[in-house]
């Protein structure tokens, strides 16, 4: 994994300040306020949050693919260039070549009417001037390679005569065949089944060791975060919670929203004692609270915590390669040592 | 299960199958079946919580849809008290359901759109229990209502204005208010958010506890199972590979279709999770309409020899208690 390779690695993607508005009939709606993040060579960064926490937005964005009502701002930097700055022909010439996307339901995203040869070799034309046959020939190198058994004969077929697995595979090869630098999967093994996911995971981490590519990994799951990532961000309503190294999230985290997440999930090896539930139900997007977006289902709340939006700062951790390399932000009003005392600790501070 | 008391539930060589028109087959060809739950057996205790677990296309949805008669079983026999249900009449089915209720997947598409829910948690009073006056019976629904953590004021809106995890709690409420012996829960949590989950499970789990509930426990999230079952079912294209007691099952597996499944669910530790031996299963779930001889896991199973694929292996219980359907010693 790149976490062991040297530091200077090169930044691919550089998101400062990332917005995403949508503007509906009840007013603006702010999807994704202020995400920052940089994506190196050959790592994998994870974006962890449940569903409307903004987190399918920030890929759309980054692709340019944002509803018509929908506008970012800020700025996406890939080899010295503002994508959102891009015009959809410039934009064209970065995307599925240099940047991917997986989908998370591969029935939707690929084409019904099509078979996966015409849609797996158009990309190939599309982009790297190919003739058919050549285009035919990488197509099925390519399907080959995440796994398709007789892939010769199989790339004639239609979307629907392959299985959800095989579809995802189909999907991975396609996002992949320009051989791009990174790879944006939303939600890539949530229609699958636990025994498929696994697979699909495997040539996920297989493909990024032989090609070396950077993948922005976005899920509900923190169990695939735990076995993919590098660096993780936590979203919810629309917001950073917190950030930092795999390890961190998972034996340091520091926001009440990553320990309520973390709380709240049955573990298959039946540790944790018994389920925390997080009380209430996530924002509606339109009628975010005016401070911290977690403050109405959070335990620690104080006065603070209601009227202002804490800002995204970075924490003192034991110092590690990892810790350099992915420092620790939370963003709470809160002390993080507060955590460690219970919620009646932070009554009585409030 | 070595109990004195009879079963609240005795399920025998339970078979579902539908039938289904073959692909490239003349219009006036036979109709092949998917044997979508083939030969399933087991008990179910007053009070006890079952966990089905397995992957989809496993038939576990149409188990539990079969135990309430929403599809006829094929064969197979289904005692409820000692009462034969399969080939029951309307009017048995009728009486029984009282007892037997059912909590659905999708919580939204399962309450209608154009009743409040008031009237949606009080309709199972208004079919057996006509007799009723409507003031009891919303004094009953509030209570109910207030209990499963919603609250009073929520009585007249509709399904729309609440969100997921309170949708659920209405399906939830609904298969309570005749106070039933079993709860039949199909995938209850798999819509919501995680953070929501652990609510819907808590509650559950404190109603069985409270209600002396018998549930049965439908879900493919093997984690969320563990957390709540007693005993757990694993099943792999309408046949039960295992039965044991939950920690028996989830710390000494005895099925390789059930080890391949625990091992394929990632642990919430990054360490652990990168460093420990994976067992990958090989392909995918074969067809129904056209299993596998003999096992119906063989061809994905790591370690299938010759006599798979032509014996059905039997269920068998061990010594302790512990089921598992397999031919390898």
């Amino acid at each position: 994994m790149s976490a062991t390779q040297s530091t200077e690695n090169a930044v691919l993607l550089q998101v400062h300040n990332l917005q995403v508005q949508f503007a509906t009939n009840d007013g603006p709606v702010y999807a994704v306020n202020g995400l920052s993040f940089a994506l190196e060579q050959g790592e994998t960064l994870g974006i962890v949050g449940e569903s409307g926490s903004g987190k399918s937005q920030t890929a759309l964005a980054i692709m340019g693919l944002l509803a018509r009502n929908g506008r970012a701002t800020g700025s996406v930097v890939y080899q010295g260039r503002n994508l959102l700055q891009l015009s959809e022909q410039q934009l064209n010439t970065v995307r599925g070549s240099q940047i991917a996307m997986a989908f998370q339901d591969p029935m939707t995203a690929l084409n019904p009417y099509l078979t996966v040869e015409r849609q797996m070799t158009e990309t190939l034309q599309l982009h790297k001037g190919m003739d058919r046959q050549a285009a035919r020939a990488s197509a099925i190198r390519m399907l080959d390679a995440v796994k398709i058994p007789a892939a010769a004969s199989r790339i004639g077929m239609y979307p629907h005569e392959f299985s959800g697995g095989m579809r995802q595979r189909v999907m991975l090869a396609m996002a992949l065949l320009c051989e791009p630098a990174i790879l944006l999967a939303d939600e890539p093994t949530t229609a699958l089944d636990v025994t498929v996911q696994a697979q699909v995971l495997a040539l996920l981490r297989e493909l990024q060791k032989d090609m070396g590519i950077a993948i922005l990994l976005i899920t509900h799951d923190l169990g695939v975060i735990a076995g993919l990532c590098d660096q993780v961000l936590v979203m919810y309503g629309g917001r950073v919670m917190e950030q930092g190294s795999v390890a961190h999230i998972f034996h340091q985290a520091s926001h009440p929203y990553t320990r309520g997440l973390l709380g709240a999930i049955a573990r298959i090896d039946g540790q944790g004692g018994p389920l925390v539930p997080i009380a209430g139900s996530p924002p509606q997007m339109g009628q975010l609270p005016s401070g911290c977006p977690f403050a109405p289902r959070c335990a620690w709340v104080d006065g603070l915590c209601d009227t202002q939006v804490p800002a995204l700062h970075d924490i003192a951790v034991v110092p590690s390669e990892l810790a350099l390399r992915y420092p620790a932000k939370r963003a709470c009003h809160r002390a993080a040592a507060l955590l460690n005392m219970g919620p009646s600790a932070g009554e009585a501070h409030g | 299960m070595a109990d004195s008391k009879p079963p609240l539930l005795e399920v025998r060589d339970l078979q579902v199958h539908f039938p289904v028109r073959l692909a490239d087959a003349w219009p006036w060809a036979p109709w092949g079946k998917v044997k979508a739950v083939d030969g399933v057996s087991f008990d179910l205790q007053e009070g006890e919580t079952l966990g089905i677990v397995g992957e989809s296309g496993c038939g576990k949805s149409t188990l539990a849809r079969a135990l309430l008669n929403l599809h006829p079983a094929t064969a197979g026999s289904i005692l409820w008290n000692g009462q034969q249900m399969v080939g029951a009449s309307k009017a048995d089915w009728m009486a029984v359901r009282k007892d037997i209720q059912m909590v659905f997947q999708d919580p939204l598409a399962s309450l209608n759109p154009r009743m409040t829910a008031g009237q949606i948690i009080g309709e199972p009073l208004r079919i057996h229990r006509p007799e009723m006056s409507a003031a009891d019976r919303a004094n009953q629904v509030r209570a109910l209502m207030d209990r499963v953590g919603l609250t009073a004021q929520q009585v007249n809106r509709y399904p729309h204005e609440f969100s997921g995890g309170q949708c659920q709690r209405i399906g939830i409420a609904r298969a309570l208010i005749l106070q039933p012996k079993l709860v039949v829960c199909d995938e209850p949590v798999s819509a919501l958010d995680v953070s929501i989950q652990a609510q819907i499970v808590n509650l559950l789990a404190e109603l069985q506890k409270d209600l002396g509930l018998a549930l049965l426990f439908i879900a493919h999230d093997l984690a969320v199972v563990r957390h709540i079952s007693q005993r757990v079912m694993v099943m792999y294209l309408g046949r039960t590979m295992e039965i044991a007691s939950r920690d028996a099952l989830y710390s000494a597996a005895r099925h390789p279709y059930s080890r391949a499944l625990l091992s394929a669910i990632p642990v919430l530790d990054p360490e652990i999770e990168r460093n420990r031996s994976r067992q990958l299963l090989a392909g995918e779930l074969p067809s129904p309409m056209n299993p596998p001889s003999g096992c119906v896991f063989r061809t994905r199973c790591p370690i299938a020899q010759e006599q798979c694929a032509r014996h059905v292996p039997p269920v068998q219980t061990d010594a302790d208690g512990h089921s598992h359907a397999c031919l390898a010693p």
